[in-house]
C-alpha cells in the first residue's frame, strides 16, 4: 500500500486555513477585551472605585496571554503569503500589499508598543497614562480589523484596479480601500468581536455567581457582559441581514452556496436543513420553509435570486462546508439573542444572580462567540473559492513553486506547536479565571523575598544620574 | 518608472530591518543567555527587563517582511520559498518564545518547560535569522523570476557561520542590555560574558568580511577598487574602535557605553553588507529595480511611511523612556 501526499495547493490551503483559524480567535477576543479593560479603567478613574481597577487588572492578565498568542500567530500569517503563496504575492501584491502595510504602520505598532505600559503600569505610572495606553491598544485592535477586512473585501469583490499581463495594478485607492462590501464586513466582524468578549465576561461572572465567590466582581461582570450582549446580539442580526443583501448583490455564487439554492426562481424557500449534493445539483433530505428564502435575501416574498446552476461547475464554491458553516453561525447568533433576552428579563426582575438555570447556561456559553466567528470566517473564505481574488486570481494559480513534502512537513510542525500552545493557553487562561480577581492591588506582598526593598528607588535615580552615563 | 522610488524603498526596508535587529536582537539574546544561569530570580529579572518591549520589537520584523512584500513583491516571492525551511523554523521558534513570556508566569512553579521554550525558541529564531541572511548573501537560484533552486541550497558552511554570528551578536547585545538595565548579581554575571561574546562576534564578522570578497568578485571589486577603498576604509576602522570601546567599558564598569557601542557595531556590519550587495535584493540576479512594485503602490505606501514612521519612532522612544532605569527584583504585573 502506498501513501500519496495531497498536492501542494491543497496542503498550502490546509495550512493557511489552520493557521488563520487559530489566529482569528485571538484578535477577535482582544478587540473586545481591550475595549472592556479601557472601560473598566475609565470607570475606576471617574468613580474612584478600586473594584473596577482590580477587575481591569484581572482581565489584563488574560488579555496578555491571548495577545501573545495573537501576535505570534499573526507574524506567521504575514510570512505565509510569501512562503506558500508567492504567486499571490506577485499577482495581487500591488493592491493587497499596501493594505497590510498600513495595518502594520497604523495598528500593529500602536497595540504592541502601548501594551507594555498597560501591562506594567499598575504600580509604576500615573493612572491617566495607563488609561491612555489601554485606549491606544483598543484603538489599535480596531484599526487592525479595518485594514485586514479592507484587504479581505478586495479579495472578495475586487474594485479600483486593472489587470495588465495577469498582474493587478491599483488605479483608484479609495475604491480599493473602501470596497462596496467592506462596511458590512467590518461592522459585522467588529460587533462579532465585541459580542464574543461580552459573552466571555458574562460567562465568567456567571461562573463566580454559581460558586458564590467574588460576589461584587461577579455582579459587575454579569451586568456589563449582559448589557453589551443585549445591545449587540440583536444589532448583529440586523447587520448580518444587511451584509447578506450586499453578498447577494456582489457575490451571488457565495450566497447561493450559503442557501444551497440551485435554481434561480421566484419565491424561493428557506432551506433549514439539507445535504447539498453537487452531483445531482439538488438537495437531499431538504427541510425548508416556502418563500422565506426570497424574503430574507431580497426582502420580497416573490423575490428572485441567483441559483448555483447559473454558475459553471468550476466556478462554484465547495458546498456542504459553506452551507453548514453558515447555519452554525446563524444558529449561535439566534441562541445568543435568546440568552441575552432571557438574562435581560431576569435583570429586570432583579433575579439575575439567583437564577441558577440562567447562570449555568451562561457560564457554559463562553466558547459560542468563537464558534460563530470561525464559522462565519469559513463562510466568507470558503464561499469565495475557487477564487483567491474573485475574477482575478484562482487559488490553484496562487501557490508557491514548492514540493508538497515541504508544505506537509511545515503543516505537521504547525499542528504540533499550535496544538501545544493552544492547549496550554486555554489551560492557563482557565487557571487565571479560577484564581479570580480578588487579591491585593499592589503586589508588593507577592514580590520575591530577595527584593532589595529600600534600594529600589535610589537605584532608579542612580541610573538616571548624568555621571552614570558614558 | 521613477528610478529613485525603489531606492527609497530599499532604504526604508533596510531601516526597518536595522531597527528590528537592534531592538529584537537584545530580547532574543536574553533567551540565548537564559541557560547561563539556573537561578530563578535572576531569570525573572532577565525576562522582566525585556517583557514590556518584546511585542513592539517584533513588530519591526513584520514591517521588514511586509515592507519587502509591498515594495518588492517579486523579491519577496523568490526569497520566501527559497528560505522556506529556515523561515518556518524561525516563525515556530518565535511562536514558542513569544507565548513563553506570558505562559511562564502563569505556569509557575512548574515553568521549566517554558524556560526551555523561551531559551530554545530564542536560540533557534536567532540562528535561523543568521542562516537566512547568509543564504541570501551567497545567492539564490532564479529562473523566469521564480525561485528555481533546491530545498537545501541555503544550507552551507557560510550560512551556518552567519547563523552562529547572529546568535553571538544577539547574546552580546543582551549581555550589554542587562549591564545597562539591571544591577547586582544579574549585571555582574552579564558583564562577565561580554568579552567572550565580543570575541565570537569578531571572529564571525571577520569571517564574513574575508569570505564574501574572496568568493564573490563583484563584492571584492566594490570594496578594493580605487576610489572606493579610500571612502570605505573608515568602516572597518570604526567597527574596530567600537569593539575597543565595548572591551574597555567592561573594565571600567560603564553601564551604557557597551550597549550603545555594540549597537554601533551591528549598524556598521549591516552597512557593510548593504554596500556589498546594493542594488541586489536577490543576489546575484534581481536588483531593487527588477523587483519593484507598481509606482502607484510604492507611492501610496510611502505617504503612510513618511507620515507614520516618525510617530511610531516617537511613541516607541516614549515607551522606552517611560521604562527607563534599572529593573527591580520582583517587578512585573503577574
Amino acid at each position: 500500500m502506498s501513501f500519496e501526499l495531497p498536492d501542494s495547493v491543497l496542503l498550502a490551503r490546509l495550512q493557511f486555513a489552520f493557521t488563520i483559524t487559530f489566529h482569528i480567535i485571538f484578535p477577535a477576543f482582544t478587540i473586545g477585551l481591550s475595549a472592556f479593560i479601557a472601560t473598566l479603567l475609565a470607570r475606576a478613574m471617574w468613580t474612584g472605585d478600586d473594584q473596577y481597577r482590580t477587575l481591569a487588572r484581572f482581565w489584563t492578565k488574560i488579555f496578555a496571554v491571548s495577545f501573545a498568542m495573537g501576535v505570534v500567530s499573526g507574524i506567521v500569517l504575514s510570512y505565509q503569503f510569501g512562503t506558500n503563496w508567492s504567486r499571490f504575492s506577485v499577482i495581487v501584491g500591488n493592491v493587497i500589499g499596501p493594505l497590510i502595510g498600513y495595518e502594520v504602520l497604523t495598528a500593529f505598532f500602536l497595540e504592541a508598543t502601548f501594551l507594555g505600559i498597560l501591562l506594567f503600569g499598575w504600580d509604576r505610572f500615573p493612572r491617566g497614562l495607563q488609561l491612555v495606553a489601554a485606549i491606544m491598544v483598543a484603538i489599535g485592535t480596531c484599526m487592525s480589523a479595518f485594514w485586514i477586512l479592507s484587504a479581505n473585501s478586495w479579495m472578495q469583490f475586487p474594485a479600483g484596479h486593472e489587470v495588465r499581463n495577469g498582474i493587478a495594478y491599483p488605479v483608484d485607492w479609495l475604491a480599493v480601500v473602501f470596497n462596496p462590501t467592506f462596511p458590512y464586513r467590518l461592522i459585522h466582524m467588529v460587533i462579532a468581536a465585541y459580542l464574543t468578549t461580552s459573552i466571555v465576561v458574562l460567562a465568567v461572572g456567571a461562573r463566580y455567581a454559581l460558586k458564590d465567590i467574588h460576589a461584587a466582581h461577579a455582579r459587575t461582570m454579569l451586568r456589563m457582559g449582559l448589557g453589551m450582549a443585549l445591545v449587540l446580539a440583536p444589532l448583529q442580526l440586523f447587520i448580518g441581514d444587511q451584509h447578506g443583501l450586499s453578498t447577494a448583490k456582489h457575490q451571488p455564487a457565495k450566497l447561493a452556496a450559503m442557501e444551497a439554492h440551485w435554481d434561480s426562481s421566484h419565491a424561493a424557500p428557506l432551506v433549514l436543513f439539507a445535504w447539498p449534493n453537487a452531483k445531482t445539483e439538488s438537495n437531499d433530505y431538504e427541510i425548508s420553509i416556502p418563500r422565506l428564502g426570497s424574503f430574507i435575501i431580497t426582502h420580497d416574498w416573490d423575490g428572485r435570486f441567483k441559483g448555483l446552476k447559473d454558475f459553471a461547475p468550476q466556478d462554484r464554491p465547495p458546498l456542504p462546508q459553506v452551507f453548514f458553516a453558515f447555519r452554525i453561525m446563524v444558529g449561535v447568533g439566534l441562541f445568543l439573542i435568546a440568552l441575552a433576552f432571557f438574562g435581560g428579563y431576569l435583570w429586570w426582575r432583579d433575579d439575575l444572580e439567583r437564577n441558577r438555570f440562567f447562570l449555568w447556561i451562561a457560564s457554559l456559553s463562553w466558547p459560542l462567540g468563537f464558534v460563530a466567528i470561525v464559522a462565519g470566517w469559513m463562510v466568507t473564505e470558503i464561499g469565495r473559492q475557487p477564487w483567491l481574488a474573485t475574477g482575478v486570481l484562482r487559488t490553484a494559480d496562487a501557490a508557491s513553486p514548492l514540493p508538497a513534502w515541504k508544505i506537509a512537513v511545515s503543516l505537521a510542525l504547525f499542528l504540533l506547536v499550535y496544538g501545544v500552545v493552544f492547549t496550554m493557553g486555554i489551560r492557563y487562561i482557565n487557571r487565571l479565571i479560577n484564581k479570580g480577581p480578588a487579591g491585593p492591588l499592589h503586589e508588593e506582598d507577592d514580590a520575591l523575598p530577595n527584593r532589595p526593598l529600600s534600594a529600589a528607588k535610589p537605584a532608579i535615580q542612580n541610573a538616571l544620574a548624568p555621571g552614570d552615563a558614558s | 518608472m521613477e528610478w529613485y522610488l525603489p531606492v527609497i524603498w530599499a532604504a526604508i526596508i533596510a531601516t526597518a530591518v536595522a531597527m528590528y535587529v537592534m531592538l529584537d536582537g537584545f530580547d532574543l539574546g536574553i533567551g540565548v543567555l537564559f541557560p547561563t544561569t539556573r537561578d530563578e530570580s535572576e531569570r525573572d529579572v532577565m525576562m522582566n527587563s525585556v517583557a514590556p518591549f518584546w511585542d513592539g520589537n517584533e513588530t519591526w520584523l513584520i514591517l521588514g517582511g511586509g515592507g519587502l512584500w509591498v515594495a518588492f513583491p517579486q523579491a519577496y516571492a523568490v526569497i520566501m520559498p527559497a528560505m522556506y525551511l529556515p523561515v518556518i523554523i524561525m516563525l515556530l521558534a518565535l511562536v514558542l518564545r513569544g507565548v513563553a513570556f506570558e505562559f511562564r508566569w502563569v505556569a509557575k512553579p512548574n515553568h521549566l518547560a517554558w524556560d526551555v521554550a523561551f531559551s530554545g525558541g530564542s536560540l533557534m529564531a536567532s540562528f535561523a535569522q543568521g542562516v537566512i541572511l547568509g543564504g541570501i548573501l551567497q545567492g539564490i537560484t532564479v529562473k523566469n523570476g521564480e525561485f528555481a533552486g533546491g530545498s537545501f541550497d541555503w544550507l552551507t558552511p557560510f550560512s551556518l557561520i552567519c547563523g552562529l554570528g547572529v546568535v553571538a551578536g544577539y547574546a552580546l547585545l543582551a549581555a550589554c542590555w542587562l549591564v545597562m538595565k539591571t544591577d547586582g548579581r544579574v549585571a555582574d554575571h552579564a558583564r562577565g560574558m561580554i568579552r567572550p561574546l565580543l570575541g565570537l562576534v569578531a571572529i564571525a564578522a571577520i569571517g564574513v568580511s574575508v569570505w564574501t570578497p574572496l568568493e564573490i568578485s563583484r563584492i571584492a571589486q566594490r570594496w578594493f577598487s580605487w576610489p572606493n577603498i579610500a571612502f570605505l576604509w573608515p568602516l572597518p576602522a570604526a567597527t574596530a574602535l567600537l569593539g575597543f570601546i565595548v572591551w574597555r567599558g567592561v573594565a571600567r564598569r560603564h553601564d551604557y557605553a557597551p550597549f550603545f557601542a555594540t549597537l554601533g557595531i551591528f549598524l556598521l556590519c549591516y552597512l557593510g553588507l548593504a554596500i556589498s550587495n546594493f542594488p541586489y535584493l536577490v543576489p546575484p540576479t534581481l536588483t531593487v529595480w527588477d523587483t519593484a512594485a507598481a509606482p502607484a503602490s510604492q507611492i501610496f505606501m510611502l505617504i503612510g511611511v513618511l507620515l507614520l514612521l516618525p510617530v511610531i519612532l516617537g511613541y516607541t522612544a516614549f515607551v522606552y523612556w517611560t521604562f527607563r532605569g534599572k529593573v527591580r527584583h520582583g517587578e512585573g504585573y503577574h
